[in-house]
């Protein structure tokens, strides 16, 4: 059986929307109910989609091929993770809510996280500035409930106007961009645009390399790129939980499948191209030192996840930057799905630590190991990830990125590189530290972990092991 | 039979996985360590010396694009270094210490540093070669942070950090390795590698490039002067088992790499930057040697020197013909015996008396004959007298950095830096007996009467370690006909 690719996209909008339908009849029930059907929806979504293959849609703006289709799976997979948390983070949520009943609101948080879903699925497609522009702004104005979603909670509302405030200057530069680009070209679709600039005058090129320019200035927003990354650390911490670990992989991911086509379509022009490049290197060398070099003092994990974002954008750049590479694509692909594994664990096992203990604080974790063996060696395996020890599946995707930018000669990032990993082995085990090294503190009683939670746990914890040890594995997500 | 190969590094790690999930830490260690030494001393025996090259090969092919296999197999020099590896595992196994909390931990962290370093040794795929030696690094981490003494937690941010570094350097020399010949020749396969080496795969212009990253990298992690300040401080605060491993055996794993790696493929760019590693091995042996000859701790003193000792393992390196690298190899085996073995009574001497300042002790051989007897052999072990293995290796170090003369052309860099390392010797003589007659000769303190002599359970330990010592000291060729054939294929 196989559906037109666009139906997959239609499926979880309506899944979306049913569920806050559902949510308005139904007053009585465990809303907790409602992230279980988002849960087994987007898990049928994703066996369909493991099933059906690359194809051909039948419309210009839109594309069906390997990217597009791991891209969807991942925004699908994410969402399922982030569903799984918001139900353990359900708690913490309606303590900043007015309460009017006891579970008002809750239905929404969990319905919006599927429609934003929908966008991601679209933006991995999309191949249309129009369409691009569409579905980005989907994912944004969606993340800009979520993201202030506890209205009583004065740093969750803090960081829903910074975010809002910057996300539409971002887009400014955004559309900003795309007029420029369609001004020098008359074209707003990726592939017509890659046919059309060798052909353009000359005199032209500069406004094209301008268009893309700006472009790239609102994608670098998007992917916490530095130095346009100076909302991540407040949002990142005032945001509920689950949005930052949404907003971490998800939003974040998609960013790199646009930047990916967008920086691929000006390569037919080697006057712009090679420039763009040349601003992709320089994005990709501020974003590593900043993130990592910024992460050592943090003491607060939320700010420290929010740091490594920002850093891991840094190796997804390099990666960005050897584009000329056969195996560019494929290392920002593995890349963000050990990132994916990695962050989400580290972020499930944050809400249930936070959860049970009341905050935030890398001194939270203290002598975790004795509390809850289990989460700690969890984090253990996500930090070791994050650090990028060998055997797991953070390890494979600095391996390609390495790889890559050595391939295409960028010694410059390679030098930073070595000493960011360096700085990252720090800060990540600073968690491994509290955790292990550090006594207990007062509150020694053991946390209990539902059934929902450990199974994602585990079966995280083995992908990442999967991943690292079966090259293979990672490698077959891309066909080429 | 190559499923023994494969018992080798499995079998710590698994009985590592099982002592977590839950069975005796004590009795599956030792369990698991003695399989793994009955494995390495049956591929050691059974290594065919009359055919030579790789033997008891398997492999498992992951990638094929980038020709990634899972593949392990032994030369005489991997052979003998997994000898090294199960020998010491064992005897650190041994000599773990009732642990009052987290036991299981402890244990499982001994047995995955050791099986990093047996699963480094006997990879013969470059992804898994780099993968397993990483492995031990958070084990380690972990080790000297929870059960360390001492400084531990700088100890341990300190080790961690230099290696992690050092090996990210590393990582980026290998990957620029893998990239240096044309595209379709690419392989992760250290054999093949080897035999694209001899067509010149890896002369070209970049190749001086990745040697200096691989030499740094491998350096870093055999604590090459500069890079060496992490092992002091570590090797001084970390459990005794974790010593014990990671001086004697982990350390080896970046001089193992420039025989099995470095050398064999750039043999050009080995020779062009030979001026630089002998100006680092002399500050191994001079700068560190002097530095440890004012330690006043007998931990900090075998640290030290197990620092500088490593400067006679670069020199063999250096000089770069077969007898220079076969006393390298000797000395790899023989030193990793003998540090362990000084470690281990090092331990059992601040078990008893709580400190280990040379200002504190003395006359402790009255209580302790026994101890300070075996602390004599090892002793002598370490500043190479003959009968020991160190003894035959340093010599050939040494035959081998004055080989590389030009008649009539008077000294060369490398018979100036022999002779430095020449003094070595006595530098090393000098602290290690200072060491000796501070702590069991002269005046006994009152408070050290009810020191009792070492237990049995260390006696076997250290019977263990010396008797390999001597074996190889009077018998050399045990070793080093089952290494120079390897040698020998990349050396004219």
């Amino acid at each position: 059986m196989t559906f037109p690719p666009i139906f997959f996209e239609l499926f979880v909008l309506a899944l979306g929307i049913l569920i806050l339908l559902l949510e308005t009849f139904a007053e009585k029930q465990d809303r907790k109910i409602f992230a279980v059907i988002g849960i087994v929806g987007l898990a049928v979504v994703f066996l369909f989609l493991q099933a059906s293959g690359p194809g051909t849609s039948g419309m210009v703006s839109y594309v069906v091929d390997p990217p597009a289709i791991f891209f969807k799976k991942l925004s699908v997979l994410t969402t399922i993770v982030v569903l799984i948390m918001s139900i353990d983070y359900a708690d913490t949520i309606k303590r900043f809510l007015p309460a009017e009943s006891p579970q008002s609101g809750l239905g929404e948080f969990f319905a919006l996280p599927v429609l934003t879903c929908a966008g991601m699925m679209w933006m991995s497609s999309a191949i249309d500035f129009i369409l691009i522009f569409v579905s980005l702004e989907l994912v944004t104005i969606s993340f800009y409930v979520l993201v202030a979603y506890m209205r009583r909670n004065a740093a969750s509302l803090e960081a829903g106007v910074k975010y809002l405030i910057l996300s539409a200057l971002a887009t400014g530069f955004t559309v900003y961009g795309i007029t420029w680009i369609y001004g020098v070209t008359r074209q707003t679709n990726l592939i017509q645009i890659n046919q059309v600039l060798p052909s353009i005058p000359v005199d032209n090129q500069p406004g094209a390399l301008f268009g893309a320019l700006l472009v790239l200035i609102g994608l670098g927003f998007k992917i916490a790129a530095a130095p346009f990354q100076f909302w991540v650390p407040d949002v990142y911490q005032g945001a509920p939980t689950p949005i930052t670990a949404f907003l971490s992989v998800g939003s974040k991911s998609v960013g790199f499948i646009v930047l990916l086509r967008v920086v691929q379509a000006f390569q037919s022009l080697p006057a712009v191209g090679d420039k763009l490049i040349t601003a992709v290197i320089l994005l990709a060398a501020a974003t590593l030192l900043y993130g990592n070099l910024a992460a050592l003092p943090q003491t607060n994990f939320k700010r420290l996840l929010a740091y490594s974002s920002i850093g891991h954008a840094g190796y997804l750049l390099m990666a960005v930057a050897g584009i000329s590479a056969k195996d560019s694509g494929q290392a920002v692909v593995v890349y963000l799905a050990a990132y994916l594994l990695m962050t989400l664990l580290s972020f499930l096992v944050l809400v249930i630590v936070s959860t049970h203990g009341g905050g935030d604080e890398i001194a939270q974790f203290n002598g975790l190991s004795k509390r809850s063996p289990f989460l700690a060696f969890a984090l253990l395996v996500a930090m070791m990830s994050l650090a990028g020890v060998p055997l797991t599946a953070g390890f494979l995707g600095k391996f390609m990125v390495f790889k890559v930018a050595f391939e295409t000669q960028q010694f410059l990032l390679l030098a930073l590189g070595i000493v960011t990993v360096g700085c990252g082995f720090y800060f990540y085990l600073k968690v491994v530290r509290a955790m292990y090294w550090q006594p207990a503190a007062a509150n020694l009683a053991a946390i209990p972990v539902s059934r929902l939670s450990l199974t994602a746990i585990v079966i995280m914890v083995l992908l990442i092991f999967v991943l690292g040890i079966f090259p293979q594995v990672a490698l077959g997500l891309l066909p080429t | 039979m190559s499923f023994l190969v494969h018992l080798i590094y499995l079998s710590p790690i698994v009985a590592g996985v099982v002592i977590l999930l839950g069975l005796p830490p004590r009795r599956t260690g030792v369990i698991a360590t003695v399989i793994a030494l009955v494995s390495a001393t049956l591929v050691f025996v059974g290594y065919d010396r009359a055919i030579s090259g790789y033997q008891f090969r398997s492999f498992l092919p992951l990638v094929t694009d980038w020709d990634l296999k899972f593949s392990v197999g032994v030369d005489g020099l991997s052979a003998t270094m997994l000898l090294l590896t199960s020998i010491v595992a064992l005897a650190s196994v041994w000599l773990a210490p009732k642990v009052e909390e987290g036991e299981n931990r402890y244990y499982a962290c001994i047995l995955f540093i050791a099986a990093g370093a047996a699963g480094a040794f006997a990879s013969l795929d470059l992804f898994f070669f780099y993968a397993f030696h990483e492995l031990a690094l958070i084990p380690t981490f972990l080790m000297i942070g929870i059960w360390g003494s001492g400084n531990r937690q700088s100890a341990a941010w300190k080790i961690t950090i230099y290696l992690s570094i050092g090996s990210i350097v590393l990582l980026v020399g290998l990957i620029g390795l893998y990239l240096l010949p044309s595209p379709d020749q690419r392989t992760f396969d250290i054999v093949k590698l080897q035999e694209l080496a001899a067509t010149g795969a890896f002369s070209g212009p970049g190749s001086r490039s990745v040697y200096l990253l691989l030499l740094l990298g491998f350096g870093t992690l055999v604590s090459l002067f500069p890079f060496h300040t992490w092992a002091p401080q570590a090797y001084a605060s970390a459990p005794v088992p974790v010593t014990m491993l990671h001086a004697g055996v982990l350390k080896k794993f970046g001089l193992y790499g420039l025989l099995r790696v470095a050398l064999p493929m750039m043999p050009d760019a080995a020779r062009h930057w030979a001026w630089l590693l002998l100006i680092l091995l002399a500050g191994n042996i001079l700068y560190v040697g002097l530095a440890t000859i004012a330690q006043k701790q007998l931990d900090l003193t075998l640290a030290y020197s197990s620092v500088m000792h490593m400067g006679y393992i670069f020199l063999g390196i250096a000089s770069y013909n077969v007898i220079g690298l076969n006393g390298a190899a000797l000395l790899m085996f023989a030193h990793g015996l003998s540090i362990a073995a000084l470690f281990a009574l090092s331990g059992e001497l601040r078990k008893q008396t709580g400190t280990l300042n040379y200002l504190d002790l003395g006359g402790l051989a009255t209580n302790m004959p026994t101890l300070s007897f075996v602390f004599g052999m090892a002793t002598f072990a370490s500043i190479g007298l003959p009968g020991f293995a160190n003894f035959a290796s340093e010599l050939l170090v040494f035959f081998g950095a004055f080989k590389n003369s030009t008649p009539g052309a008077g000294f060369n860099e490398f018979q100036i830096v022999g002779t430095i390392a020449l003094w070595g010797v006595v530098i090393s003589s000098v602290y290690m007996l200072r060491a000796y007659r501070a702590i069991f000769m002269g005046e006994r303190q009152a408070r050290w009467q009810m020191v009792k002599d070492m237990p049995l359970s260390l006696g076997w330990t250290i019977i263990l370690l010396i008797a390999a010592l001597l074996i190889v000291g009077l018998v050399p060729r045990t070793v080093l006909d089952a290494v120079e054939p390897g040698i020998r294929l990349f050396v004219k």
